[in-house]
Parts: structure tokens; sequence; C-alpha cells
């Protein structure tokens, strides 16, 4: 094996802290350093716990020293998205709201991810709430891509995303509830997973849109997102809408790399003239990759994926508005005007003015009529009926295909600043991922090469019947093994290089 | 159909206790339009006769038994107050009511 | 000229709804697991649940399931194959997530109704309530307003707020709208609530105590002409805290609105609050434009879709409604209804069947609860069972029908137990109480009074029974009251020729 540093995947830094090559403290010390020194160019971070990542790495250590059996991930760093709970860790969900807010609970998630050992080196940037496409609604400031800093990371996990593709950790966890962990990864060159609608659990996730939501594996390859799915996967009671059955055997599928005799579905609603031509020929190379490798591609209609933006952008903005309307200033968070002049109301109303961004207020307003009375018919409603014909488009299409693929975003990232007066252009980013989000079934991006027209990452999507994420996997891991054999290296390796090499 | 008037995005503003000066109405206004116009088309997807989905897999009767789990201490419920006084959450006089 | 309630009725017809908000006496919360005891220190039965922090999630509590479908079925209603949790939006600073989880069109019970009995001028009438719906859903915390004038809100400088309630089971029972009780209307809504309440109690699920707030009603009432077919607007009236306050407050909404009705104005659709001192209703929130609370599918819960073979199981679970069980005991009793009201009134009914299961004689039971029990409760200003036990009761039922105690120790026995001087045998020993029944003792004293007295011996010798008196008073006052009068009389009259 090569020699252990930022650059190696976690199954590699695993292997080494097994046979005691490196130890977590000087991983987790490794991955600060480069976190210093590429923060000022990327900014994926908004808060670093040096402190307990620290004191958590040397934990393991000692652990794995004294003999004890460690979870496979034990002693690997890891950013955490900061729309997850961390005790005594401030947790903004990028919002001015939540400025300095420190959970007296861990998420579950959390809770796994301490539980199997991993590091988690601190918190990262995210649209605020959730809600965006390129992680410029963060209240705290622009991430950018490392692949071309002028550019967009994706949202609303682009810290997350970003900080895989410039090195600073080698796991991530994302959340994606119309995209936001795929269409990230997708812009990166990475790998990001959207499990099966329950399969991870949802407690402690600051919550968006309640039936939509999914918290996910990030890393910079297949085999790793495997294993860290592994790790945060599973039944939680805590979570009613939480999947009472075994983790799907994802990092044996991803370790499969033969996909002879499966049938994979095309759909050609994801393929019309909205798709960059780079995006498109990558994709189309991917599948050919893909029938080299023994699977027969059929092309699939799902007609009803037409109206999936329209109802994802009702139902998302409903649920938030209800989500959200827990941030009064009564309990925690910000808290405005409270000089003894103003009332309860007028104190939450100012502080509800200051606290959210225009996006996340523009949502609520959309949210609140969706759902008011006289027109929640027409259109919560209406979205939700929508919903089902959505779900009947993927069940006809998985009883003739095994997984369905597209790419995952109609083109490759864009200008910082280029669509932030445009709601309606940025939404359009997620025509592809949000099928999946309203099915709950899962998704998954992979690289798929660079755009021809301006060598940035094009992403691959992946989509698996519900509850059977490990088909994903197969075929990500399949073509992954596929395209970097016919590159001759890894996607990233072709990153520019940030900060001190 | 698309369109929303002014004093329908004033109401839903106060509907969701967000102070709202002219200007943010102004381009709430149109946004909205513009917005509304996009996904009003749901209606015509939903025309026949078919069920709304609210879960993505049907589950019943997800329940916990009737036993008592430890709380949060006093000073873990309060860590995040803007302010408290007397164990409690101190909050500014509140209206409504009466 | 004021309309009086009579005028009032006399013109107008009450049309009511009630609506009845239940605490469940559950260990846990709704959709958490913190305890739901009493008088706990503030905000120490809180979790991120039920405070409502970012990223907490609602798991639904088994136990108030079954005791919603146990309060269904005891109403008559049909219980739901599928009922759903729904949001109930809007802000108020006592509400953690300023949404309600409720539930809304798809409720766990619905089409139930309620026989009460009602005393008409023609006498008890059966009226039957209908009940729209019984639902579930979880309650608010508690805000103290502290500063201004009176301490409520207005005026006030600051609010506390506790959320050690914010999260209770609470079951809302809702009546259809009940018509056609003309001037009874507040003796309906009365009888409605109170066996409303002994139903919920024979069930066990909530302790209902008006008085507590685990019991709440909030009366809607409106009226129209009589013989007009239309309903008028109606107003709801909240702090209704006991089941007098309850026939109180609609007697006061038809006086209120018949006057003002009268006078040409209209009658505006709000929210008033009751007043005790004076049972006028005072105008509160106004609901004239009715708040939209965008009510949606809780996507955090599931549905709730009981077994059919498990609602059966509930339903033989089911206890004697408490109406048929006051039919039952007055049947084998053989009572008049007067005291067997007076004893449901007076919430005796249960402590009486014991005091009878465990041997006492029924008209004793009755009688020594009721009477000279209640008189000295009364003047202790506590309740009868407070004081004494069915078993020490029914003791000294034992101990008269034994002939052991005549009536007049018997009652100085109930007062020392009462005193805490132990059991009824033991202040019989203490204080020496027992009868003298031995025949020769009597005879002794009877003779000495006898002899003591010749004239009014020969007096009553003579037929002259009445004279008799005089003798049996000495003889008692001879043996310290411990003889037994009766005992005496039948002996003395024996000894002077009288059989």
């Amino acid at each position: 094996m090569s020699e252990i540093s930022i650059y190696s995947t976690a199954a590699d830094m695993s292997a080494a802290l097994a046979t005691g090559v490196t130890t977590s403290v000087e991983l987790t010390n490794a991955h600060f350093e480069r976190i210093a020194a590429v923060e000022p160019a990327v900014h994926s971070f908004l808060h670093l716990d040096q402190e307990g990542a620290l004191a958590q790495a040397a934990h393991v250590d000692a652990e794995r020293a004294a003999g004890k059996k460690l979870a496979p991930l034990a002693g690997v760093p890891l950013a955490l998205k900061d729309v997850l709970a961390q005790e005594g860790v401030p947790t903004t969900a990028g919002s001015k709201m939540l400025e300095n807010w420190r959970p007296p609970y861990d998420a579950t998630v959390v809770a796994k991810l301490k539980e199997a050992g991993i590091i988690i080196l601190g918190k990262t940037n995210m649209d605020e709430f959730a809600m965006g496409s390129s992680t410029e609604n963060s209240a705290y400031g622009n991430t950018h891509n490392p692949w071309d800093l002028t550019r967009i990371p994706g949202g609303s996990g682009g810290g997350s995303a970003a900080a895989l593709a410039a090195f600073e950790a080698p796991l991530a966890i994302g959340t994606d509830t119309g995209g936001s962990i795929r269409q990230p990864a997708a812009v990166t060159g990475t790998v990001g997973v959207k499990p099966t609608y329950g399969g991870v659990s949802r407690y402690g996730l600051i919550a968006f849109s309640s039936s939509l939501d999914q918290a996910g594996p990030c890393a910079r390859t297949v085999l790793d997102t495997a294993l860290l799915h592994e790790a945060i996967a599973g039944y939680d009671p805590m979570d009613s809408t939480s999947i009472n059955a075994p983790v799907p055997r994802v990092v044996e599928a991803a370790k499969k790399l033969d996909v002879k005799g499966l049938k994979i579905g095309v759909v050609k609603e994801l393929l019309g003239d909205g798709f960059q031509a780079g995006v498109r020929q990558r994709f189309e190379e991917a599948l050919e990759e893909l029938v080299k490798a023994g699977a027969t591609i059929v092309e699939v209609s799902c007609p009803n994926f037409d109206y999936g933006l329209a109802a994802y952008y009702l139902i998302a903005p409903s649920e938030a508005s209800s989500n959200l309307a827990r941030f009064d200033s009564m309990r925690y968070g910000l808290r405005v005007g409270d000089d003894g002049s103003r009332s309860a109301e007028a104190v939450m109303n100012l502080t509800r003015h200051e606290g959210f961004g225009p996006e996340v207020k523009r949502r609520i307003i959309l949210g609140t009529y969706a759902l008011s009375s006289g027109y929640y018919d027409a259109y919560y409603g209406s979205a939700q009926k929508v919903r089902t014909l959505v779900k009947r488009d993927f069940d006809k299409a998985f009883a003739e295909v095994d997984v369905l693929v597209s790419p995952t975003c109609p083109t490759t990232a864009f200008k910082l600043g280029e669509n932030v007066d445009d709601p309606l252009a940025m939404y359009l980013n997620d025509i592809a991922t949000i099928p999946v989000n309203l099915a709950g079934i899962g998704g998954m991006s992979l690289p798929a090469g660079l755009a021809p027209e301006d060598g940035l990452p094009v992403g691959f999507q992946i989509m698996s019947p519900g509850m059977r994420d490990d088909l994903m996997y197969q075929v990500g891991g399949t073509l992954e093994a596929a395209l970097v054999s016919k590159w001759g290296k890894t996607l990233l390796s072709q990153a520019p290089a940030l900060g001190g090499n | 159909m698309a369109a929303i008037s002014r004093e329908d995005v004033a109401h839903l503003a106060k509907l969701a206790r967000i102070d709202m000066n002219e200007s943010e109405l102004d381009h709430l206004v149109s946004e909205l339009g513009v917005i509304l116009g996009a996904v009003a088309r749901v209606q015509e997807a939903a025309a026949g006769d078919i069920p709304p989905t609210s879960h993505p897999f049907p589950v019943n009767n997800v329940f916990r038994e009737d036993v008592v789990r430890p709380s949060l201490t006093n000073a873990q419920a309060l860590s995040g107050a803007p302010a408290k006084d007397e164990e409690r959450f101190k909050v500014p006089q509140i209206l409504g009511e009466e | 000229m004021a309309l009086t309630y009579d005028d009032a009725v006399a013109k107008y017809e009450p049309t009511l709804g009630l609506e009845v908000h239940v605490e469940l006496n559950t260990k846990s919360k709704m959709f958490c697991g913190c305890a739901t005891e009493f008088g706990a220190a503030p905000n120490t039965q809180t979790c991120p649940v039920c405070l409502g922090l970012p990223g907490a999630l609602p798991v639904v509590n088994a136990k108030a399931i079954e005791s919603t479908i146990l309060i269904g079925l005891a109403l008559n209603c049909s219980i739901a194959p599928f009922s759903r949790f729904a949001r109930k939006n809007y802000f108020y600073p006592d509400m953690p997530k300023n949404f309600q989880t409720s539930q809304y069109d798809e409720p766990i019970c619905v089409n139930g109704y309620l026989d009460v009995v009602i005393d008409t001028d023609e006498g008890p009438q059966p009226f039957r309530v209908e009940i729209e719906r019984v639902h579930m859903e979880e309650d608010t915390g508690k805000s103290l307003h502290v500063g201004g004038a009176t301490g409520r809100i207005h005026g006030a400088d600051y609010s506390l707020l506790d959320y050690n309630r914010a999260g209770i089971p609470l079951v809302e029972i809702v009546t259809k709208i009940v018509a056609g009780t003309g001037k009874y209307a507040p003796q309906v809504a009365r009888a409605y609530v109170t066996e409303l309440r002994d139903i919920l109690r024979s069930l066990g699920v909530s302790d209902v105590k008006m008085e507590q707030g685990s019991m709440r009603c909030d009366v809607n009432l409106s009226l129209a002409p009589i013989g007009s077919g239309t309903l008028g607007t109606r107003s709801e009236t909240k702090n209704v805290n006991s089941l007098r306050s309850v026939e109180r407050a609609v007697i006061g909404e038809v006086v209120r609105q018949s006057n003002r009705l009268e006078a040409g104005e209209r009658i505006i659709q709000e929210t008033r609050h009751f007043q005790e001192e004076s049972g006028q209703t005072r105008s509160g929130r106004s609901k004239e434009q009715a708040e939209d609370y965008r009510y949606f599918p809780e996507p955090d819960l599931v549905p709730v879709a009981p077994a059919a073979e498990w609602i059966e199981e509930l339903r033989a679970t089911l206890p004697e409604k408490p109406s048929a069980r006051r039919k039952r005991l007055q049947e084998a009793w053989n009572v008049p209804a007067k005291e067997m009201e007076a004893m449901v009134n007076a919430e005796l009914l249960d402590v009486v069947e014991q005091t009878i299961e465990l041997g006492a004689e029924p008209t004793r039971a009755r009688s020594w609860w009721l009477g000279e029990v209640s008189r000295l409760a009364n003047e202790r200003e506590v309740a009868p069972t407070d004081l004494i036990t069915p078993a020490q009761v029914a003791e000294v039922i034992t101990l008269i029908e034994a002939g052991e105690l005549t009536d007049k120790l018997a009652r100085q026995v109930v007062e020392g137990v009462i005193s805490g001087e132990g059991s009824p045998r033991e202040v019989i020993d203490k204080r020496g109480l027992k009868v003298v029944s031995d025949d020769g003792a009597l005879m002794t004293a009877i003779e000495a009074a006898i002899a003591a007295q010749p004239d009014t011996a020969e007096r009553v010798r003579g037929g002259n029974l009445p004279a008799a008196g005089a003798l049996i008073g000495a003889v008692m006052k001879a043996t310290g009251g411990q003889a037994d009068a009766a005992k005496v009389r039948e002996l003395l009259l024996k000894h002077l020729g009288h059989n």
C-alpha cells in the first residue's frame, strides 16, 4: 500500500490504522493541517472541533492499543453537515436563527458515528435550512468548488462535498431532500448517496421537509460510501418513519464489481435539451462501460416525472413552513428586539424577519399559501397525488429493470452568483434528483468524468427500488472501477491543487 | 390563476409570523407569482381519482410502550434560552387571549 | 326590561355543543417518554421532543391509543379502521412546535352517543346526546404572567414558561349539535358532562378532576327564535371548571344572547370566559375570522389502524356503565330514586356499595354514610371518605346488628374512630361502650327503677304504656346509657304484665 495521507481512501486509512501504519491522532492532525491550508479558499466548514476530534482520536487509538475490537471506520475522520445535532457543538443549519446554538443532545446518526469511533472534525456549510442548490443561501458565506473556486459546490450540502473534493476529510455526512447530497457530489466529482427513505434515522436531523429528508453517506469512492452507509443506517425507535428491517448489505454489493445480467433503465424524460451537451456525452459513455460489463440498457418512460419539480416545490415548502414555525425566539436561537417595548408576538415577527434569509422566507410563504384554507386541494393536495403518480412510474419501470439511471443534474457547476436572482432557474438543478425523493427510493451520484467543454465534473445518477440500496452500490462500484480503469487514474486526482500540497 | 396579490402575501406573512417591509413584499409578490405559475400544473396531473401519498412506504401502528425515560435536566432544557428566570423560559409579554 | 332565563327560553330555542378535553393518566407523555407526574420542578420533565427542539421527532404512546379506544367504545362510537395524526398550525409561546399534533379529518372514534336522564316538569326524561368524534392530541406548556395588575396577561411585563405539561396526552370528545333541549339545556349539559366524567372514571383512563384541569369543558351555544328552523351564531365559553359551572354557563349565555337579540344586536362569534363569581361570561378572543390552521397529515407519524381483534378484546374489558350500575344497585337495594340521587351527588355510592359488600345491612349502610358520617364530615369540611373507611363503618353496623351497640353508642364509637382512637373494637374497649344486654343486670336495674317510682309502675300496670318512658329513662341513667333501650322496654313491660 502506498503511503497513507489525506489523499487516501477511507478504506485504506482504515486498513492502515488496523495495522498500525498510522494512528488516528496522526490522521486527524494531518486533516486539520490540510483544512487550515485550504479553508481560506474553499470555506467548507462553519465550525472546527479540534479538541473534541483529537480527544476522540486519542480514545480510539487507546482502545485499539488495548486490543479492543473496533468498527471498520474507527479512527477515520469525517465532516458533518451542520444540519445534524451534535451535543455541545454549534449547530446552525446554515442560519442566523441558530447562530451558536449548542444542542443538548446528539442526533442518532451522530451517536452512531461516535459509537463507531469515527472522528468528527467539524460542521460543514450548507444552504440555510437545507433550502438551495448552491450553498449560496448560507448565512455564513459561500463555499467554493475545489475544481474552480469561482463556482458553486452544489447545495444544499456544498460544504460536505467540497470538504471531500478538497481532501479535508475522506468521509462526510450530508442530507438529501430533493438532491442535496447527489447534486453537490455530481458537481464536485465525489460520491453521494441518498438511502431509501427511512433507512437512516432522522432523529436529530433539523427538519426541512419531513417526508422527503434523508441523511446519507458521502465519500470519494463507492466503497468508502458503502462503509459509511453501514455505519449510520439502521432502525431507530426514536423515528417513527424508520424502517424496521436489517441494513442492506451495501459493502458486499460495492465489492461485487459485476453487473452481468442486470437490466438498466434510462429515463427518457431525464435526458432532454435542458441537459448540457458534455453532461449527456459523459453519461452515454458511462452507459457503454456498463454494457461492456455485461448489463443490458433499456429506455423507459416515466411521464409523470415532468410534474415532479412542481410537486416538490409545493410539498417541501409546505412541510418546511410548519417545521420552521418552532423558530420563534422563545426557547432557543436568535431573539431580536426584546427591549421591553415589544410583545412576544412582535419579537417573534421581528426575529423571524432578521433570522431567516430570502430563500427560506420565500418557501415559508409559498408553503403557507399551499396549505391554506381554500388552496389546499389545488396545491398541497394535488402535489401529494402527483407523488402517487411518480411512485407508480417507478413501480412500473422497476418491474422491467433492476435500476434506473440518468445524469445527476443538467449542468456542471455554474458560477457563484449566476442563478441567485432566478429562483426557478435554481430549482431546475434538481429536476433529475427530485423524483427519487418523492418516491422515497434510493439514489446515488458518482463521477462520470469531466465535461469536455469546461473540464468540470459530471455526475451519473443510479436509482434503485425502495430498500434495495445494494443495487445502486453494485452498479456504482462496477461503473467506478471501469471508469477509473479507463482513465488510468481517479477523477479527483485531476482536480487543481489547493493550498500547500 | 397564478397571480397572487399583495394583500395575499401580506396576509400570509402575518400567518407565518414574519415581518416584511415594503420592498420584500414587492419582491415576493412577483417571485411567488412566477413560482406559482410553474407549480400550478400539478392540478393537471392530479385531475383523476388518485389517492394522495403522505409516506413513501405504507406502514401502520408504530408505537412505543408507556414507559418513563429520563428527561433533560432543567439546565439542559434551558441551555439555549435567550432569557430565563426561576427555572423557566422568560419571554416578553404575550398578548393574544383576553 | 331585561329578559330572565325563563323569558329567554319562552322565545328562543337554545342549541348546544360541548367539547370536553380529558388528560389521560398514562405514565409517559403522548409522543415521548417524559414523566407525567404532577408537581415536578419547572422544566424537569422535558426532552428534545416535547420541547420542540430542532431535529426532534414524535413516537406515539401505545397506552394512549388504548385509552382513547376504550373511551370511544364506552361512548358507543365506531372505531376507525384507519386514522391519522395531523398538524394544527398556529403560533403561541406555550406551544413548543407552534403546531399541535392532533387529528383532523381522520379521527380515531366517530359517531357515538351518551344517554342521560334529566328532571323535567313531567318527571325524569331520557335524552340522547350524540357524539361526533373522539380524537387524540397533546397538551401545551403553562405560562405564568408576571407583572401587571391582576397577574393576567394584559399589562404583564413578561411571561415565564414551563413545558412540563407540554405533550401530556389529551383526548377531545366533541358532541354533535345538541338540539331540542328547550329550557332544559343547562340540565342536559350538566348531566352529559357528569355522566361522561363517571364513565371516564370507571374506565380508569383519567382522574377527571375538573377543578384540577384534568377534564375541561367548553360550552358552545347559539339561540334561534322558537320555530324558526334556523341556527343562530354561536359563542364558545371556556374556563368552565365544575359541573355546576357548566349549568350556569349555559344559563348565563342564554340570558346574555337573548337580551342582545331582543335589543336588535347581533351575536359575535367569539370565545368567552366564564366568570365563577358572577356566573356571567366575558368576551375573550374574537373568532370572527376563523383561524386558518392549515391542517395537513403529520409526516413524522404513520397511520393508526387498530386490529379488529384488539378492539374486541378492549370492548370485553369495558366496565359496567355507571348508569347501568346505578340502576342495578337501586333495584337490588330497593331504594327510592331521591335517595339514589343523594348518594350519587354526594359521591358516596362506591363506599356504600363497598360497605354492603363487607357484610353491613344495606339500609343502615346508606343511612350511616348519608347521615352521621356526612354530618361529621361537613363539620370538619372534609369528604366523608377522608374520615372513615367502609370496613370501619361495616364493623360498627355489624356490631349494632348483633346487639352489641345501640345507635347512640355507635355514634360515640364512630366519633372515637374518627378521632384516631383506633378501630371500632379498640374504641369500645378503651371507652367501655359495650351495650349492657345481660338480662340479669337489666332486671336488677328495672326492679330498682320500679321500686323508686312505684306510682309510675302502677300506672303502667294499669295500661298507661307511655308512662313507661320515665322508668326506662331511669334504667338508662343507671346503666350509663349502655342499656339497649328497646330491650329494657320489652323486659319492663313484661315484668309489669304486658306481653
